[in-house]
């Protein structure tokens, strides 16, 4: 059976998002998007502008097969929220809508109440909702009880290239979550996404690392490879790794004889 | 507690020993801490500014690059400015819109801001300034309110640049549109300040220093401020404004704070600038904050020429103006005997501007805002 992600009603080959935001030229999206094989890309409506020439307007360096992601960013409440993200919709950029709430400027975190509102409001307006949230078991359950399609716990700051600093409540999600979990923001190495991967994430998401790299292209390619190398440690189930259960050779079973 | 209250604090300070006391080891210190990702605090702003710092520029040019590319990626955010009246009631000495200038004044009608409106965005600029001189009785509210209301017909943002008002009235502009605010405190030091604003309402030194605190309150999304280089001890009015950008970054975290670095140019009927900020203080100032500051904006007028435009890219830049006129009606509806508030230096159109950017390894942003 092939390895897919499932969010909503739609399957992907490749377990890598990526973001439109910070590159040099949007011309380096298209072939970025080809070396990573990446199916999904964010872009922040607020940075579309449909009445801009073809060169700025970012909508058109996206191929027809990657799905848009569009995301709020600019939001500070739920209501805000929601305004965009049926702007978005109505701008012909799809059903898939990325939460971000964020009320702290200075590290961009985001507000977990303000986008569990948004969240059950858009899940009922049958959007695919993939909330970008703080870290926490608790809201990943009320999130699978609002509709969203996925949980996205942030790594670390946004753009901070500092990767798994909530490492442990990430694998709490993991563990805990009946929602694909995607590690989104902080992760500034392919190594780290490799170890998002191996630790059980459903996928991860990257923007800064690979638009800020010097080359973008083979940067995508290089956390490409480094994500599919972590989804097969996890289904390998390594050496050294607890969290899945091995059905072969039990050491005490004999006790049962 | 207003930043009013710091701003007092600091007063008693002795900044020319402050800064004659940095040591260069205290830099390293801070270059260290701001590369591993460590806020700096107020005595590495005081270090980073000091004449001992000079010595650092390339470092701290490097770590600024660095930074701002993590933090903004390899963009600038163009905008442009649009003067809509030019009466004045304040006396402030530098400028060229001083109510004892004389000069034919105008204020444009509503259709004449349309006009100017739609000329700007045939440029590509989505993100536009307004500007006006203080003359309640000639600009009020209502002028103002119907100014923010034509200019969403034309523009994804939407920012004042007017006289320091009470946070009901801000409310009201948002309301119609507005969703960011500029505020220069001009001078920090409090008896330039009187020097320099003898009569008008601008006289009140602590009413415009609160005035981004009442832009934030009433809600703007982002809230920009700067001392105008020229009037004060440029060392010290640097650091004041890094404080105060600090201060709103930290009581308002919703909000995005930036600074911009204006110097004085000679406007019609305006002063000579006492206190010239060399090009290389101009540096050391944008990227001593940019390492104290990592998410900080920092924009840079057409005051600057496009030469040292060129170069201010790589250092921690993130927004510029471009193919701005500063007098009134200056894009479309008057071509000629009008006064300008500054002289444009850098006088290259849009395209350029954003083929310059492109140029230099970096994407023009038109639009990074929706009216939502």
């Amino acid at each position: 059976m092939a390895d897919t992600l499932t969010l909503g009603h739609r399957n992907f080959t490749s377990r890598l998002l990526t973001g439109t935001g910070k590159f040099a030229s949007n011309e380096q999206i298209r072939p970025m998007l080809s070396a990573s094989g990446s199916e999904i890309i964010t872009v922040a409506l607020r940075r579309v502008d449909l009445q801009a020439s073809p060169q700025d307007n970012i909508l058109t360096h996206i191929p027809d097969h990657v799905t848009l992601l569009p995301n709020t960013s600019g939001a500070r409440t739920a209501e805000e929220a929601v305004r965009i993200a049926c702007i978005a919709r109505e701008a012909g950029c799809g059903d898939f809508i990325k939460i971000e709430v964020i009320t702290d400027m200075q590290y961009l975190l985001p507000d977990n109440h303000e986008t569990l509102k948004a969240a059950e409001i858009l899940a009922k307006e049958d959007f695919i909702v993939l909330p970008y949230v703080m870290p926490d078991i608790t809201i990943s359950r009320q999130l699978y009880d609002a509709g969203a399609a996925a949980v996205m716990p942030l790594g670390s700051p946004i753009g901070s290239n500092r990767g798994l600093e909530m490492k442990p409540m990430i694998q709490r999600i993991i563990d805990t979550s009946r929602l694909p979990v995607i590690v989104d923001a902080g992760i500034g190495r392919p190594s780290q996404a490799a170890e998002a991967m191996e630790m059980g994430a459903d996928a991860v998401l990257i923007n800064t690392a690979i638009a800020t790299a010097q080359d973008p292209v083979q940067a995508g390619k290089a956390f490409s490879l480094a994500v599919t190398a972590g989804r097969m440690a996890y289904q390998a189930g390594m050496a050294g790794s607890s969290r899945r259960a091995r059905a072969s050779s039990p050491l005490t079973g004999f006790l049962q004889e | 507690m207003s930043f009013s209250t710091q701003a007092n604090d600091w007063q008693s300070f002795d900044f020319a020993a402050g800064f004659h006391s940095v040591h260069p080891n205290e830099i390293r210190d801070a270059l260290d801490r701001a590369g591993s990702q460590t806020p700096l605090d107020t005595r590495d702003l005081l270090a980073l500014l000091s004449p001992a710092a000079q010595d650092f520029l390339e470092p701290m040019a490097q770590m600024a690059r660095n930074l701002t590319c993590q933090h903004f990626g390899k963009t600038i955010s163009l905008y442009a400015p649009m003067y809509i009246s030019d009466f004045c009631c304040n006396h402030c000495t530098y400028c060229g819109f001083n109510a004892r200038t004389h000069f034919p004044r105008t204020r444009l009608t509503l259709e004449e801001i349309d006009r100017e409106a739609r000329a700007i965005a045939d440029t590509g600029i989505r993100h536009i300034l307004i500007l006006t001189g203080e003359a309640p009785d000639k600009t009020p509210l209502s002028y103002l309110e119907d100014t923010c209301r034509i200019m969403t017909r034309y523009f994804s943002s939407i920012a004042l640049e007017i006289f320091p008002m009470t946070e009901t009235d801000y409310r009201v502009l948002k309301q119609a549109g507005a969703d960011s605010l500029t505020v220069y405190q001009e001078v920090y030091d409090p008896a330039i300040y009187k020097t320099v604003h003898p009569k008008g309402p601008k006289s009140d030194y602590t009413f415009r220093l609160l005035t981004p605190e009442r832009g934030a309150a009433a809600g703007f999304r982002a809230v920009n401020i700067g001392p105008l280089f020229g009037l004060g001890d440029p060392a010290s009015e640097a650091f004041m404004a890094g404080l105060h950008a600090r201060y709103l970054e930290q009581t308002y975290p919703h909000v995005e704070i930036s600074l911009s670095l204006p110097r004085m140019t000679r406007a019609g009927g305006a002063i000579s600038p006492r206190h010239l900020l060399s090009d290389r203080q101009f540096v050391q100032t944008l990227l001593a904050w940019r390492l104290f500051m990592p998410r900080l904006g920092i924009t840079i007028s057409t005051r600057e020429s496009a030469a040292f435009r060129d170069q201010l890219i790589h250092l921690g830049v993130t927004r510029y103006s471009a193919g701005s006129r500063t007098d009134v009606g200056g894009y479309h509806v008057h071509t000629a005997g009008t006064t300008v508030q500054f002289e444009v230096t850098d006088t290259r159109p849009v395209n350029e501007v954003a083929a310059m950017i492109r140029h230099s390894g970096y994407q023009p942003v038109f639009k990074d805002w929706e009216i939502f």
